[in-house]
């Protein structure tokens, strides 16, 4: 009897003694990604590190499959109330999450969780697309993208063409000049070929200029925005390709950027123009020739080009969670934008690091003389303070309008519709998307 | 000679089919009465909001000049499939059934396409037609000088995808054919030999007219085949493209639901859908099947 009750009373003193220690678990943060493989191994080390960082916490990764079966997948959660406690989304996905009620600002998150966070050192061209109109972010940038071009050295050299700059980007009328000798000297079999036709020829196009893509500052300010890409600028930019695509100075590779990639690694086109993900493809996949990285092309006269968009995706924070747990959340992404992490993630995968500190760190080491690929998208990014029209594009069924501009696009290049014709149709035809995502939020 | 069972209990019978009518209901009313709702509701993905909108969702079909268009590449679509990989089946299996050695293993051999999956099949598909890559395109283009670019022109894409989808088709309708083959009895094609009738004329008036049931089951099957299941062909090979010329009605569903997150449209769709194929079906039954020669 008497030892009974001293060992309940020892048990209890323990219990008192290390609470933590003996009976608390480290709290779990589901975070539920689209990234496999390569980059998969990469986020799960970033994981592994952080947990083993400290031990309150324990974040656990989970592969969802692609961009649009994650977000499908948080979609589903959500409405059974067994959402994650952070979820990756494409960038296109950024309205519908705005809008969802879901989530939680990570703004917001990161003051009230005593996190006193200097936006301004991070690089503004990211933050400016996940941030809502009145420059709060509400979501945490996680793997950021720009276009670059792509063009092969070996050619250049035998039609006799200087090197591009890597930090002055080149002018379209040059281009054309350029295209012309490597396929009129029969170099090149064609000259130029695009990847994500709508992203880089199209919404990164109007950036550059500073030409609104749609009304409304892209959307920003308002639901009721219209598309406005049937402009006088982006139709003779259309009309141009559609010129060079008929002698040969321009090819269409498809929609995305399987295509046009293995077009430019077979060496049926001299220039690709495609995401900067690409430069971990291309040194794994060209073996035969050398290539290069250049901003991408200007309008002649351009006296200072905006900043290119980005695309990739960023990690939302979901509803619906204890304070203990966004406590944790919060720490995650603390850790995530850490110097450390963002240098590894950069140098791993090629996306940009997003702090203006983990990008100075790596160039004193010397990480950009050594690797001068990777500087051009983040100077071309980083090259002018972001305008309402450069900072990005806020659109909903924006999946749907990219299929559009595609389709249009595609019947621009076999010949089926005048650019001005397919333009005009796709501004029509998106502005019906935009009007019925507009009446499901009203 | 028709059997008839009776039960004692006037409940068993009741509590026979109760099982498969609980399946039915579940997986397959309860969906449909499901996307009904949805397809007359506006509302967000998370499910936050809403609203009851009546017929927007189909009067923004039907009046969306690509929806009706993506009808008709549908139905082109499908006719194509069906009978390409029909006729081919037939074609095969009256010649295997003529095979006079190791008939077993060509049989075996011939049905094997049907084990692989359509995105398998898209993909195969892909990589031998695919104009920078593809080993049978870069012949074509090569020796032929026909300029064959299923990325950019429509036609040549819908040429691809019937083709692959056909092909995976083709070895199912032959384990039918081969199996109807099979029952026609070789007595009557013997006489009609002997009366002096051509090998045409004895497949034309005997084994045709006695394989016609299975001819009327495989037309209703291959096309509903290619109304849903080549989702995975189309997925993998043209994503609906070049300029939405391979944008057939259940791939649409896909992207404007699964992808595009726009619930109220893709319910809609798929009950326009769902009643094609139940038109379909009902016409083939009211108008074809009266020609149908069953046994017996």
């Amino acid at each position: 009897m008497k030892l009974r009750k001293l060992s309940v009373i020892l048990i209890i003193a323990l219990g008192i003694a290390f609470p933590a220690a003996v009976f608390a678990k480290p709290i779990t943060i589901n975070w539920w990604h689209a990234q496999r493989s390569a980059r998969g191994e990469v986020v799960k080390n970033m994981i592994n590190e952080f947990n083993a960082s400290q031990s309150d916490y324990e974040v656990v990764g989970t592969f969802k499959g692609n961009y649009d079966e994650t977000m499908n997948a948080g979609v589903a959660a959500f409405r059974a109330k067994k959402q994650p406690h952070l979820l990756q989304v494409f960038e296109v996905g950024t309205q519908t999450m705005m809008l969802s009620g879901a989530v939680y600002p990570v703004f917001k998150l990161m003051k009230d969780m005593g996190y006193d966070v200097d936006w301004s050192r991070y690089l503004q061209a990211v933050l400016s697309y996940y941030m809502n109109a009145d420059g709060n972010l509400m979501s945490m940038p996680f793997n950021s993208s720009t276009p670059i071009m792509y063009y092969n050295v070996d050619m250049f050299k035998k039609a006799g063409i200087a090197p591009l700059s890597k930090s002055t980007p080149v002018t379209w009328d040059e281009m054309g000049e350029i295209t012309k000798k490597l396929v009129s000297g029969g170099i090149a079999p064609a000259g130029l070929v695009t990847g994500w036709q709508s992203w880089t020829q199209i919404e990164n196009y109007s950036a550059i200029h500073n030409i609104p893509f749609a009304s409304k500052a892209n959307g920003y300010e308002g639901l009721d925005c219209e598309l406005m890409i049937n402009n006088p600028q982006v139709v003779n930019h259309i009309t141009r390709l559609k010129t060079w695509a008929d002698d040969k100075r321009f090819m269409y590779g498809g929609q995305k950027y399987q295509g046009p990639k293995s077009e430019f690694i077979a060496q049926n086109a001299a220039i690709y123009i495609d995401s900067i993900s690409g430069i971990a493809k291309l040194k794994k996949a060209v073996k035969d020739f050398k290539w290069d990285t250049a901003p991408l092309p200007v309008e002649a006269g351009t006296a200072k080009p905006q900043n290119s968009i980005i695309g990739g995706a960023s990690n939302w924070v979901l509803n619906g969670h204890s304070k203990a747990e966004y406590k944790g959340v919060a720490a995650f992404l603390k850790f995530l934008a850490s110097n450390k992490m963002q240098e590894y993630w950069h140098m791993e995968t090629g996306y940009f690091p997003i702090t203006i500190d983990s990008y100075e760190s790596l160039k004193a080491k010397g990480y950009y003389a050594a690797n001068p690929f990777q500087e051009v998208g983040i100077n071309q990014l980083n090259r002018a303070i972001p305008t309402k029209i450069s900072r990005g594009l806020r659109l909903g069924y924006f999946v749907q309008i990219r299929n559009i501009i595609n389709e249009e696009l595609e019947l621009v290049w076999n010949g089926k519709k005048s650019p001005q014709k397919a333009l005009n149709d796709a501004v029509a035809r998106s502005n019906v998307q935009l009007r019925t995502f507009e009446k499901t939020y009203k | 000679m028709i059997k008839r069972s009776f039960f004692k209990s006037k409940y068993l019978p009741y509590l026979l089919i109760l099982p498969q009518m609980l399946v039915t209901l579940t997986f397959f009313y309860w969906p449909a009465i499901q996307g009904i709702i949805q397809s007359f509701l506006l509302s967000d993905p998370f499910g936050r909001q809403s609203k009851f909108v009546w017929f927007y969702n189909y009067i923004e079909l039907f009046t969306d000049p690509l929806y009706l268009k993506s009808i008709f590449t549908t139905l082109v679509f499908s006719i194509a499939v069906a009978s390409v990989s029909i006729s081919l089946g037939l074609f095969i299996a009256s010649m295997a059934n003529r095979a006079l050695r190791a008939k077993a293993l060509v049989r075996t051999m011939l049905i094997w396409p049907y084990a692989v999956a359509p995105a398998i099949s898209g993909i195969m598909w892909l990589f031998l037609l695919h104009p920078s890559y593809g080993v049978v395109a870069l012949a074509i283009k090569k020796w032929l000088g026909v300029d064959w670019n299923p990325v950019l022109y429509g036609s040549d894409a819908m040429v691809m995808i019937v083709m692959a989808s056909a092909w995976k088709q083709v070895s199912y309708n032959f384990v039918f054919f081969m199996a109807g083959l099979q029952a026609v009895p070789k007595s009557l094609i013997e006489a009609a030999a002997i009366d002096g009738a051509s090998p045409f004329k004895r497949f034309w008036y005997i084994t045709f007219p006695l394989l016609s049931p299975t001819f009327f089951f495989l037309t209703v099957m291959n096309i509903i085949y290619s109304f849903f299941e080549t989702f995975g062909i189309i997925h993998t090979v043209t994503q609906g493209g070049p300029g939405g010329s391979t944008n057939i009605l259940v791939y649409k569903v896909y992207q404007d639901g699964f992808v595009g997150l726009n619930l109220g449209s893709s319910s809609a769709q798929s009950v326009v859908l769902m009643s094609l194929i139940i038109v379909i079906t009902f016409l083939q039954f009211k108008f074809v099947e009266k020609k149908v020669q069953y046994g017996g």
